[in-house]
């Protein structure tokens, strides 16, 4: 077979400097062998492998890999990985292959502006699905959308009657809703700053969290759902102008809702449980107890595609709403593979749990490790990693699939408030109430950039998905734009 | 029977009398005016205690009606918007705030220059200088005045030696002299017999901290070694502060509690 040729012929080469040959099985993520096991020359690197895992899946155009070996990344040559770290080379040696992002993101480096205008501090950011649109929303209860080319203010929604606690892009770009403290939430037009209709009233104190229902389920986008501070969660419909389903059953506070892929809605609460909610009728599925204090946060490990839908980093646009839902619908199937969704959620008590919701309601994984309570945690856009951020200053990052804890990045001074990946997984960034702002590498797993300038806490980041820009906004009331 | 019974038997026999309860009703009608005649015409001493007691029964009357006036319109909720906005995740929690924080820090550090501490006794009633002291008469004719002798309790110290009695002014009698205290710890209730190791301060001025004199809420170094109390550091602690909260003089021991 000409790759044990191309091998051999390596190995012929190197014979001459008396190199060892190692036995080695390419597996890929999910445990799959490639390829019958292979003698390989000690003097492989990632970039002969590469070539080798190429050509054994046939693959049109080259792809990047990665490769583990127990768990560690292998960035030098085979050879000097296996005696630095003593793997004996008697037994077979399992190589885990794992495809990585085509494209490459620049780290941010520098403030390409700041942009005053609200006049309260800025609680919340967001970039929509293409990364063309920005909207933030503040304390001085307005939306404002911001234009990314002119880095200068385009609308300013005026509308709430509270603080603006938290905003959603719609994943085919069409609709933006904010939810307020005063427990009310309103729709508005991105492309002329005009709210599509009435308050939509409901709940009866404050919007925890919205988000909305996937591209690849419907298209186009018309249902979200909001969680409030009285504990339950309602579904609402944007054509309809109405709430369709209320959620209830929690017995405080509702702190995060995500929707799911599988068309099921997980909220997190303070009453220490996670339920899961099936969206035709309203009915509660399963709840996953196990937390000993308020769950914070809640992420999936298909999180990401679900946010983006059919957009990714070609910048496409779509004309039609099947189009974008086919689409959606493959790159759904493509990252989330032959495993269930994953779900992670960070709580108070100072551990994560890893949770696989449609096998099990037991947790697959107990994350300890963090010494306060954890604010934010987020699954990286391929789902390998998990980021944790928490007020113990540290940012951890754990294994995707097992939760096997990996590295803590410590840099910060004051607790982490969130944390946002970067399109291709391969950088970090964190917010924190010491108002700067860090940018993380995962392959060194150490700072790459420290991004001070804030005059106050940051509260919201997020980085686009196009990878070009970053957008930050926190209690000095001015929004930071950063640029590679 | 007693009296008011009498009227009562009298009732339940033969009922009321035909115009009583008009009479009554009349008669509470006139209370009113009664009353606003009283209100203008009483003076004196008088006047002022009814003008008291009616102005705080009005300012009574008045909050009732408002409370009253209060359930019957429905008004709607209107929260005002609040300064320093918080994003959802920090809402339901209470941090202090910078500023607080600093402002805590730079107090205590004051407050830790000035040597003010917290105590248990934080005032005490002043001991005025006849209290304190008494004059002695000395000379062959008893007439010069300048000797004192001090009536409350005092500590002295195992090295002391009286001044030459011709030159002393101020006489701490050997009755009056303490060593031990009897301490008693706040938080585990028990209470210790301790030596004194000095008078700290007492609060009715330096001179009388310089003499040794122990009144109530004098602050005193007591030798803590037979309590084996540790610093973090992990080294042992032999002296701490106590305060005194009897007076010795009268009762002949020094009670104090510990300064932890």
């Amino acid at each position: 077979m000409e790759v044990e040729a191309a091998a051999a012929g390596v190995a012929m080469e190197e014979e001459r400097e008396l190199s060892n040959r190692v036995m080695c099985q390419l597996k890929d993520s999910e445990g799959t062998p490639l390829g019958a096991p292979i003698f390989l020359p000690e003097s492989a690197g990632p970039k002969e492998l590469q070539q080798l895992v190429n050509k054994l899946l046939n693959n049109e155009e080259k792809m990047p890999y990665a490769f583990y070996v127990s768990d560690h990344e292998l960035v030098v040559q085979l050879g000097s990985y296996l005696q630095k770290n003593k793997v004996s080379v008697e037994k077979v040696i399992t190589i885990v292959y794992q495809p990585q992002a085509v494209f490459r993101i620049r780290p941010v480096t520098r403030c390409s502006s700041t942009i005053a205008g609200h006049m309260e501090a800025v609680l919340s950011v967001a970039f929509s699905p293409d990364g063309r649109q920005l909207a933030s929303g503040s304390g001085d209860t307005t939306v404002r959308l911001w234009d990314l080319s002119t880095q200068t203010p385009l609308f300013t929604c005026k509308g709430h009657k509270n603080w603006v606690l938290s905003i959603a892009w719609s994943p085919d770009g069409k609709h933006l809703v904010s939810g307020s403290k005063a427990g009310e939430l309103i729709c508005w037009d991105p492309q002329t700053g005009k709210p599509s209709g009435n308050p939509l009233v409901g709940h009866k104190k404050w919007i925890t969290g919205i988000s909305w229902e996937p591209v690849h389920l419907s298209a186009p986008c018309r249902r979200f759902v909001s969680a409030s501070k009285d504990g339950d969660a309602r579904i609402w419909d944007v054509t309809l102008r109405k709430c369709v389903i209320c959620l209830t059953g929690h017995t405080l506070a509702i702190t995060c809702v995500k929707w799911g892929g599988d068309g099921i809605i997980y909220t997190g609460s303070q009453d220490c449980t996670i339920k899961m909610w099936e969206t035709s009728q309203g009915k509660l599925i399963r709840e996953l107890k196990g937390h000993g204090h308020w769950v914070n946060s809640l992420a999936l490990s298909t999180e990401y595609v679900l946010r983006t839908g059919a957009f990714d980093h070609t910048g496409k646009q779509y004309s039609s709403p099947e189009e974008m839902k086919k689409v959606a619908l493959e790159r759904y199937n493509k990252m989330k593979g032959s495993a269930p969704e994953r779900l992670v959620s960070g709580s108070d008590d100072f551990t994560m749990f890893l949770w696989e919701p449609a096998v099990s309601k037991h947790p697959k994984t107990r994350m300890t490790g963090h010494q306060q309570l954890v604010n934010h945690v987020y699954f990286s856009p391929d789902g390998l990693w998990i980021a944790s951020a928490s007020f113990d200053k540290s940012v951890k990052l754990w294994n995707g699939t097992t939760g096997n804890f990996v590295a803590a990045f410590r840099g910060h001074v004051g607790p982490v408030y969130q944390i946002s990946w970067s399109a291709d997984s391969r950088l970090l960034l964190s917010g924190s109430k010491d108002s700067t702002l860090k940018v993380w590498d995962i392959r060194t797993q150490k700072l790459k950039q420290d991004l001070p300038g804030h005059a106050d806490e940051v509260f919201a980041v997020d980085w686009s998905p196009d990878g070009e820009k970053v957008a930050s906004g926190g209690k000095d009331k001015v929004l930071k734009l950063w640029m590679g | 029977m007693p009296q008011g019974d009498y009227i009562e038997l009298h009732r339940k026999r033969h009922g009321y009398r035909h115009d009583h309860f008009e009479r009554k009703r009349k008669k509470e009608a006139r209370e009113v005016h009664k009353r606003s005649q009283i209100a203008q015409k009483a003076l004196g001493i008088k006047g002022k205690m009814f003008a008291k007691k009616r102005y705080a029964e009005k300012a009574l009357m008045k909050k009732t009606l408002a409370m009253h006036e209060e359930s019957s319109t429905r008004r709607k909720v209107d929260d005002d918007v609040h300064e320093g906005a918080l994003p959802a995740y920090l809402l339901d929690r209470d941090e202090t705030t910078r500023a607080k924080v600093l402002s805590n820090t730079i107090k205590q550090k004051r407050k830790e220059k000035a040597g003010k501490w917290e105590v248990p006794l934080p005032k005490v009633r002043p001991v005025a200088e006849d209290e304190m002291f008494r004059v002695l008469r000395s000379g062959k004719r008893k007439t010069k005045q300048w000797k004192r002798m001090i009536t409350k309790a005092t500590f002295v110290g195992p090295s002391f030696t009286r001044k030459p009695p011709k030159y002393e002014r101020f006489i701490r009698p050997s009755g009056l002299r303490f060593t031990k205290a009897h301490v008693t710890h706040p938080e585990l209730k028990c209470t210790f017999n301790l030596e004194i190791i000095g008078v700290k301060k007492n609060p009715n001025g330096p001179m009388y901290t310089s003499l040794g004199v122990i009144t109530k809420g004098t602050i005193i170094e007591v030798n803590v070694s037979e309590l084996g109390l540790v610093t973090p550091a992990g080294k042992v602690v032999w002296g701490k502060y106590a305060q005194v909260t009897n007076n010795p003089e009268n009762d002949g021991c020094i009670n104090a509690v510990l300064l932890v």
